[in-house]
Parts: C-alpha cells; sequence; structure tokens
C-alpha cells in the first residue's frame, strides 16, 4: 500500500500534469506570438499563385480560423482545443488536404518507432556494457583509448554523425543504401525479404544514433561504475574474498545500472529529437521526414499533430520505464 | 599563476584554449571586413580556396572566410545571449527551490521536469515557424534561453540542498543575515564553478539548435551564422557539385567550437573538483 | 599460558606506506612503520588508538589485502596454515582470495550500504560462501548459513530480507555471523562495535566472544574506545603514528600503562565514583604524511625530554608479555 501511494500515485499525478503542461504551451505558443497563423497561411497560398474569388478567400479564412480553434476567446478555444484532443483528433493537413493528420502520422509513426527502439536498445545496452567494463578497468589501455573517443564523440550532435556517415557510404563505400525505409515499391508483408529489407535500410540511420547515444552511455556507465566501486559494499565482497566475475556482475554492473535507467528516461526527449533529426538526413520515412515536409510546407497544423502526439509519447515511455524501476530495486518496493 | 600552470597541465584544457582563441580570433576579425556580409555579388562566384580568397567563394558571391567571421560572431553571440539569460533564470530557479524548499520548491521543479521531458526541439520548430519574420539574433537567444535553463536549475538547486545543511549556513541566519545575503555572499562562491560550466554547455547546446534550426530554413537566413551558412551550401548542393570548401569551413569551425567548449568545461570542472581530480592524478 | 600458546600470525617490520603522486610531487603517508606483532591462537587481540593513526591500514595489511596508492614498502607477515608458517605477502590475488572467508575473514563496520542493496541477505551469504566452496546447490550453501544463524540466536528470516531492511545492529550481526560461517583460524573486525549504540554494542561484545570461544580462533579488531577494549580484549596493542607503542594483556594495560600516551588513553575513561573531569590527550595526532622527528608522540608529551626529539625509542619488554617503547621507560629500566 506504501509503495502504491509513495510511487505509484506521485508518478502517475506527475504523468498527467506534465502532459497538460506541454498541451497547454503547444495551445499557447500560436496565440503568444504575434503572427496570425491564419493569414500567414492565406499569404503562403497566395503567393503560390492561388487565384480565387475574394468571396472564396473570405471562406478560406473563416474556415481556418475554425480549424484553428481560434473562435471565441481564449478559454472557449482551450476549453475546444482539449475536447478535440481528448477525441484524438488532431484535424486536417493543409498540404495535403484532405489527408488527416491522424493518418499521416499513424503512417509514419511504425518507421520511427522502429528506428527509435533498435538504437536506443543497442547504445544502452553495448554502451553500458562497455562503460561499465572500462570503469572497472580504468587503468587498462582500452578503456583510456575508449574514453579518449568519448571525449571527442559525446560534444558532437547528433546530424554530424549522420552526415559523416552519408558522406562516406554515399561516396566512399557503398555497403548500405543511403536514403529510404525499404526498397522502391516493396511491398509491406511480413516475409523475412521484406525485414531484411527494412532492417538493411535502418542500418545507417540507426547506426548515426547509436554513435552518440553509446557514447554518452559509455561515459556515464563508466563514471558511475568507479563511484560504486569505491562504495563498501564492494569493498566489503573483494574482502569478503568473492569471485572477481561475481562483483563485477552482482555488485559493480547491477548497481551501476539502476541510475542508467532513470538516466535512459529522461534522455528520452533528447534521443528522439536526435532521431527526427537523422531522419531527416536520411530520408527516411517516419516523423521526421513527415516535419521536415510539414515545416517546408509551412503546415502548422501537422505540426501541432506531430508536437502533441511526441509529448504524449514522450512522457507514456517514461511513465513505464518508472514504474518498471522498482522490479530493479528492492528499496522502492520495499519501504 | 599556479592554478593556469596545473589547468595546462590538463591536455583537454590547451588544445580548447587555443581552438576557442583562435575562435574568438575569427570573431573579432569580422569588424575587420571588407565586405557587407549582407550583400551578394562582392566577388566572383563559386572560386576554390586562393590567395585572394583564402577559404574561396560561394554561389552568393560572398568571400566565404569573411562570411565566416561574421558567422562565428553571431553564433558566439546567440549561444552567449541563450547562455547568460538562461543562467540568470536557472539560478534563481535553482536558488530559490533550494532554499525555500515546500511547495515552491515542487512548483518549479516540476516545470523544470516537464522542459526535460517534453521535446523541446518541436517546440522550437512551432515556435520559430510562428515568428520567423522577427526572428534576429536577440530573438532567438532568447527563445533558447526561455527553455534551455531546467536541468542547469536542478544542479544548481542540489548543490543549494547540500550548501544549507552545513554549518555556516546556520550560523549565518543566527547571526541575523538576510535570505538574499547569505545566498550572494555565502553560496556563490561555491556555485560558481557548477554555473560557468553549466554556462558552457547551454552556449555549446544552443550553438547547436541554432545550426539545426537553420538547416532546417526556420530562422533568418540573411544573417550569417554557421547553421545558416550551411543552410546555403547544402541548398546550392555544394557536396554535389564538388565545392568542399564551402561546406567545409562552416563544418570544420562548428565541430571545433563544440569539442573545444566541451573540453573546456569539463577540464575546468575536474580541476574544481578534487574528487576527480586525485583520480586523474592517480591514474 | 602464554608459552603453550601457538602463534598464528605474525608480522616482522612491517611497513606499509600509501604513495601519493599530487601534481608531480610525492607524498608519502606512513600509515604503518615497522610494526613487530606476534598473535596467538585462542585470543582476542585488539589495536587500540585515536582515529588517523593507522588502525584502519594496519588491519588492511594484517588481512594481506594492499591496494595501491597503499604498498607494502618493507617487512614480512606470516600466517601458520597447516601448522606451517607461510610468509603470506608473496601470494598472488588468486591465493589471496581463497584464504579470506575459509582462513581468515573480515568483519566491516556494519553501515548502511555494507550489504549490496539491490540482493537479499540469501544473496550475499550465496557469493561469500560459494566463492570458497564447491557445492552442489545454494542450498547447501542456506544450510551452512542457518546452522549459524541459529547458534548464534539471530532471526531465521535473517536471510530472506534487504539489507535495507535491517536495523544496524542486526546488520553487524549478521557480518559477525558471515565472518564465522567457515570457520575461519583468524577473523579481523574493524570497528564492529563503533556505529552503534551502547545497549546494542554489548551484544555484539558478547556474539564476538562468544563465537571466539566456540570456534577456540583468533579475533583481531581495532576500536578507537577504550571501553570496549576493556570489554573484549585478552591483549591490547596501543597505536600511535604507524607504530605499537605498548602492548600487553588487557589487565596490565590498564593497571599499569607505561606509555603516557596509554596512560592518557586510560585516565580519559570515566571510572565508578571519581567525578572529577576527565582528561583527554592534549594537541592531535600528527600527520602521517609528516612525521615529527624522534618519538612521535614527542610534541604532545607532558615528560617530554631532549632525547625523545631525537631518536625513536626501542620497544623493550618490561616482562614476557609486556611491550613498551618509551625513552622513560627505557632510562628506568635498563639504570
Amino acid at each position: 500500500m506504501t509503495f502504491v501511494k509513495r510511487y505509484l500515485i506521485p508518478r502517475l499525478i506527475q504523468y498527467f500534469l506534465v502532459i497538460w503542461l506541454g498541451i497547454t504551451v503547444v495551445f499557447l505558443i500560436p496565440r503568444l506570438t504575434p503572427s496570425d497563423p491564419v493569414m500567414k497561411m492565406v499569404d503562403q497560398m497566395r503567393a503560390r499563385g492561388s487565384t480565387l474569388e475574394p468571396g472564396a478567400m473570405d471562406d478560406i479564412i473563416e474556415d481556418l480560423t475554425q480549424m484553428y480553434g481560434l473562435e471565441g476567446s481564449w478559454l472557449e478555444q482551450y476549453g475546444d482545443f482539449w475536447a478535440r484532443l481528448v477525441q484524438g483528433d488532431f484535424g486536417v493537413s493543409f498540404f495535403q488536404f484532405p489527408a488527416r493528420v491522424n493518418d499521416l502520422i499513424a503512417v509514419a509513426l511504425p518507421w520511427t518507432l522502429g528506428l527509435l527502439l533498435m538504437s536506443t536498445a543497442i547504445s544502452w545496452t553495448v554502451g553500458n556494457i562497455v562503460g561499465g567494463l572500462a570503469g572497472y578497468y580504468t587503468r587498462r589501455r582500452w578503456s583510456r583509448v575508449l574514453d579518449s573517443v568519448a571525449m571527442v564523440v559525446r560534444p558532437l550532435p547528433y546530424y554530424v554523425f549522420a552526415f559523416i556517415l552519408l558522406l562516406l557510404f554515399a561516396y566512399v563505400v557503398r555497403w548500405f543504401p543511403i536514403t529510404g525505409g525499404a526498397s522502391l515499391g516493396a511491398i509491406p508483408t511480413f516475409t523475412w525479404d521484406y525485414i531484411k529489407d527494412v532492417l538493411w535500410h535502418s542500418a545507417l540511420p540507426a547506426l548515426s544514433l547509436v554513435i552518440l547515444g553509446g557514447a554518452i552511455n559509455f561515459q556515464v556507465m563508466k563514471l558511475l561504475v568507479q563511484n560504486v566501486n569505491a562504495e563498501s559494499y564492494v569493498q566489503y565482497a573483494k574482502l569478503g574474498g568473492v569471485t572477481e566475475n561475481r562483483i563485477v556482475g552482482k555488485y559493480i554492473i547491477r548497481n551501476a545500472m539502476l541510475p542508467q535507467i532513470t538516466g535512459l528516461a529522461l534522455s528520452f526527449g533528447q534521443i528522439f529529437s536526435g532521431a527526427i533529426i537523422t531522419e531527416i538526413v536520411f530520408g527516411y520515412p517516419g516523423l521526421g521526414m513527415l516535419l521536415f515536409r510539414a515545416i517546408t510546407n509551412g503546415d502548422y497544423n501537422l505540426i501541432m499533430g506531430i508536437t502533441i502526439l511526441s509529448i504524449i509519447g514522450i512522457t507514456t515511455a517514461i511513465l513505464i520505464l518508472d514504474l518498471t524501476y522498482p522490479l530493479f530495486d528492492p528499496r522502492v518496493r520495499y519501504t | 599563476m599556479k592554478v593556469l600552470r596545473d589547468l595546462f597541465r590538463d591536455y583537454r584544457f590547451t588544445v580548447s584554449f587555443v581552438v576557442l582563441v583562435f575562435i574568438v580570433t575569427m570573431a573579432v576579425l569580422s569588424f575587420f571586413s571588407p565586405y557587407d556580409p549582407t550583400l551578394w555579388h562582392v566577388v566572383p562566384r563559386d572560386m576554390p580556396p586562393s590567395s585572394e580568397y583564402v577559404m574561396g567563394t560561394d554561389s552568393n558571391g560572398q568571400d566565404i572566410f569573411w562570411q565566416a567571421t561574421f558567422a562565428v560572431r553571431n553564433s558566439l553571440i546567440i549561444s552567449l545571449i541563450s547562455g547568460i539569460v538562461s543562467r540568470v533564470i536557472a539560478i534563481l530557479v535553482g536558488m530559490i527551490a533550494g532554499y525555500k524548499g515546500g511547495n515552491i520548491d515542487r512548483v518549479l521543479m516540476f516545470i523544470g521536469d516537464s522542459l526535460l521531458v517534453i521535446p523541446l526541439f518541436l517546440i522550437f520548430v512551432m515556435l520559430a515557424m510562428m515568428i520567423r519574420e522577427h526572428m534576429n539574433l536577440v530573438t532567438l537567444g532568447l527563445m533558447l534561453a526561455v527553455f534551455g535553463w531546467a536541468w542547469d536549475a536542478r544542479l544548481i538547486r542540489s548543490m543549494v540542498l547540500s550548501l544549507r545543511e552545513r554549518d555556516f549556513t546556520m550560523t549565518a541566519i543566527l547571526s541575523g543575515t538576510g535570505t538574499l545575503k547569505l545566498v550572494i555572499r555565502e553560496y556563490m562562491p561555491f556555485t560558481t564553478p557548477l554555473i560557468f560550466s553549466t554556462l558552457i554547455n547551454n552556449m555549446s547546446w544552443a550553438i547547436g539548435l541554432e545550426i539545426t534550426l537553420a538547416i532546417l530554413g526556420l530562422v533568418n537566413l540573411n544573417i550569417p551564422t554557421l547553421g545558416t551558412m550551411l543552410n546555403w551550401a547544402l541548398f546550392y548542393q555544394s557536396i554535389l557539385l564538388g565545392r568542399w570548401w564551402w561546406i567545409l569551413t562552416p563544418v570544420i569551425l562548428s565541430l571545433l567550437v563544440f569539442i573545444a567548449l566541451y573540453w573546456f568545461s569539463v577540464s575546468i570542472s575536474e580541476y574544481l573538483d578534487p574528487r576527480t581530480r586525485i583520480q586523474r592524478v592517480g591514474a | 599460558m602464554a608459552e603453550s600458546k601457538q602463534v598464528v600470525l605474525r608480522t616482522e617490520h612491517l611497513k606499509s606506506f600509501y604513495i601519493l603522486d599530487m601534481q608531480g610531487t610525492q607524498k608519502v603517508v606512513k600509515a604503518v612503520n615497522d610494526v613487530n606483532l606476534e598473535i596467538y591462537e585462542n585470543e582476542i587481540y585488539s589495536i587500540a588508538g585515536e582515529s588517523g593513526c593507522g588502525k584502519t591500514t594496519l588491519l588492511k595489511t594484517l588481512f594481506n589485502e594492499i591496494v595501491p596508492p597503499q604498498r607494502l614498502v618493507d617487512g614480512k607477515l606470516y600466517y601458520r596454515i597447516n601448522s606451517e608458517e607461510v610468509d603470506v605477502t608473496t601470494f598472488s590475488a588468486e591465493e589471496k582470495r581463497k584464504l579470506r572467508m575459509e582462513y581468515i575473514s573480515y568483519i566491516p563496520q556494519g553501515s548502511m550500504s555494507v550489504f549490496n542493496p539491490v540482493i537479499k541477505i540469501k544473496g550475499t551469504y550465496e557469493d561469500f560462501i560459494g566463492s570458497h566452496v564447491e557445492v552442489k546447490n545454494r542450498d547447501e550453501i542456506f544450510a551452512i548459513a542457518r546452522e549459524r544463524i541459529q547458534e548464534l540466536g539471530l532471526p531465521k528470516n535473517v536471510l530472506d530480507v534487504y539489507p535495507h531492511q535491517l536495523s544496524g545492529g542486526m546488520r553487524q550481526r549478521v557480518t559477525i555471523a558471515l565472518a564465522s560461517s567457515l570457520n575461519p583460524q583468524i577473523m579481523i573486525g574493524d570497528e564492529p562495535t563503533t556505529a552503534l549504540d551502547v545497549v546494542v554494542q554489548r551484544g555484539v561484545i558478547q556474539m564476538l566472544k562468544d563465537i571466539q570461544k566456540k570456534l577456540k580462533n583468533t579475533i583481531i579488531m581495532v576500536t578507537h574506545d577504550m571501553g570496549v577494549h576493556a570489554n573484549i580484549a585478552d591483549r591490547i596493542g596501543i597505536m600511535y603514528a604507524g607504530k605499537i607503542v605498548e602492548e600487553a594483556p588487557t589487565e596490565k594495560i590498564f593497571d599499569m600503562p607505561l606509555h603516557p600516551y596509554t596512560q592518557f588513553l586510560i585516565n580519559s575513561l570515566p571510572k565508578f565514583g571519581d567525578k572529577t573531569m576527565r582528561e583527554s590527550v592534549p594537541g592531535s595526532p600528527p600527520s602521517l604524511a609528516d612525521l615529527p622527528t624522534g618519538c612521535p608522540f614527542h610534541p604532545r608529551c607532558p615528560h617530554v625530554k631532549d632525547i625523545c626529539r631525537e631518536k625513536m625509542p626501542e620497544t623493550i619488554k618490561v616482562d614476557a608479555e609486556h611491550k613498551v617503547a618509551c625513552w622513560l621507560v627505557e632510562e628506568e629500566f635498563n639504570g
């Protein structure tokens, strides 16, 4: 009962509050900034050379105002905004009219999800294992070499690695496809050939995410292991003549892992942003590409949909990870 | 002097120091540029590097070297605005939350944690779309600052929390020192190194985001920055057309800035934190 | 009685220093400086001294656990293994590890983080015992564990809880029970009673005595609390600035302390019926990195003479069991 009260309920409350705050920010942005999104849209349409009757233009403006939920007082707008969201309706895309934002996102989402899950799993696992060993064997040469590599990789933004890989595999060696999510004309089926094709295409985008993610996890884990190594229970186990394998696996890595689980949750937002940019570089057909098209077309509604969905998705992922944390740490389970 | 000598013992500090001096020199050189950075076709187009045009020229007819000096200067200005303004927010939030505790702490930290969780990049995209025509160095810097303080406020808060438990806090309170005075006089010296290293990290983050937004075309492309230089180079397909000097100049400059800022901050904070220092010396 | 006793642990001119390299300048901390000990079978030997006198380092050295920056500079350390005296300083890491728990075991301070927080006490037993005994399954280990736990009157369910669910006293008892599990010849305790309140402390002292009586083995412990020494020890060694300055059976140390430092330590204890202020040792212990010349106690000694400032006194035998290193005693003794 205390677990539910002290751990579960606060976390659930926080979950809903963060979503509420994030979505409220999204609601406020077009209303607090000096631009009128509707007039912007109309200007863009005019700039593209749409010739419409003056009356038709007024109709469009009215439609857009309604769609943006810009009618009535702010409070009413806020109410309508939530009412639509709760029904899971993000409205229509302006530049792929009459496609609905929901449907566009539904097509792109699995790509991003797959890319994210794959690269996060790899970079977290590999980074932690290698970082853990490097932290335990600090004085070894390979540990120092990896440390220096991480010192160079760590400060660079995700897209740097995307560009480097793109140049390398586009001009030097052509081992992997450099663009797209699957071969042109491949039909999505649950066959090994198709899955192989998809994995093949995701290799470079995933690798570019894994390089930086792995380096970050490596550095953090190395430091954590160095700290855990100094804890009394590790010293005691050494004095008790516990075999090294047990000490490294059960005492050091397992305890150093705990903050890394929380760390993973906290870095979801960054990893997601990184994935979006990587997708744009590689023309990968996920949310990133969708966002890029929306930006170039000025499709504000689509961007808003992607943003709101990302807020919900990321906070949910964090919540799930938070809820699994007690499985790893008995101190939270039994208080 | 001894401090400097010890710092230069760390190769990372030496390298980053030299690079940063170079970067700042470039930024200062922009004041002596023979060309107006906003004008096009002032030099012949697409010339490779030569004695006349050190880094060559681009398809807009601008001299890449002089353009780069402006880009470095403007990127630094954005990052400084973002860094300094967000430091003010982070210090205020961190110190108030840490010192006052209770509900104020809870609310402030909730807002901070939410900012950490929300994909800020998308928020920036939305904001930038709305204010694209008002976008300049100051608004961009401020925009980044308003959202970029959360993690650092958390660090400062936890430091204040640990300082609050120390003896001198009690002594100061009992001898009637006011809160503000206490925080400024007694806490500042302890938090300064932390604030400095977060400032550098924030500047690096701001430069990186500026580049991202610029590549997506979400900033004013007429103001030369590292990001807008990249945008133009990509826009004119400089990679495909083999104009390597055009794309490489901003790429190399930004890589240098990122690595130098990071090494600078890491080497200084390791020096200031004796625990890691002993580790380094012992290793 | 003494002559019939077999020596189980003996040191010859043991010197163990910390050699630190601070920004190019070398700093040598002389924590164990020329220590000669003979510790017998079936006794409790305890080492007394202020914080920072090198007690814990001596203990680690006796335990043959020397980790950089600590180094064994000089001297020998002998254990009596299978009725044969062996110099264990030359042992490999694996040989050292094998001796632990089975021949010599370590009792740490039962602090909050002495046990691995993410595994049950059972798991700690499994690691400590399983690293030394060939067993077919875990149940055999738990059988060994349970037997000792019951003999010592600890609650049976202690194996099935997590460390954070135990009280400080209970944690300390578990460390003692664990250290005794494999009936070692020697048990070494580092301030095993210090963190506990007085009532619990009594129980822990009694437990140590009971185990020693039952196993007829040797316990070597350090503490700064003279009261604990009086209650538990058969013989006491007084340590000051890395040296044993006086050594005698407990009664003799308390009845007839010869070294001025020992006298201070004993006079600082409260006595029944005596209401005068207790005296503490004036001044503070010297830095082990920067020892005074001659006898290291001379700056704090009320009876200091010229020779004390120049030369370190030899350790002399006042009688068969009482040794002391002090110029005052030397003169009196040698005329």
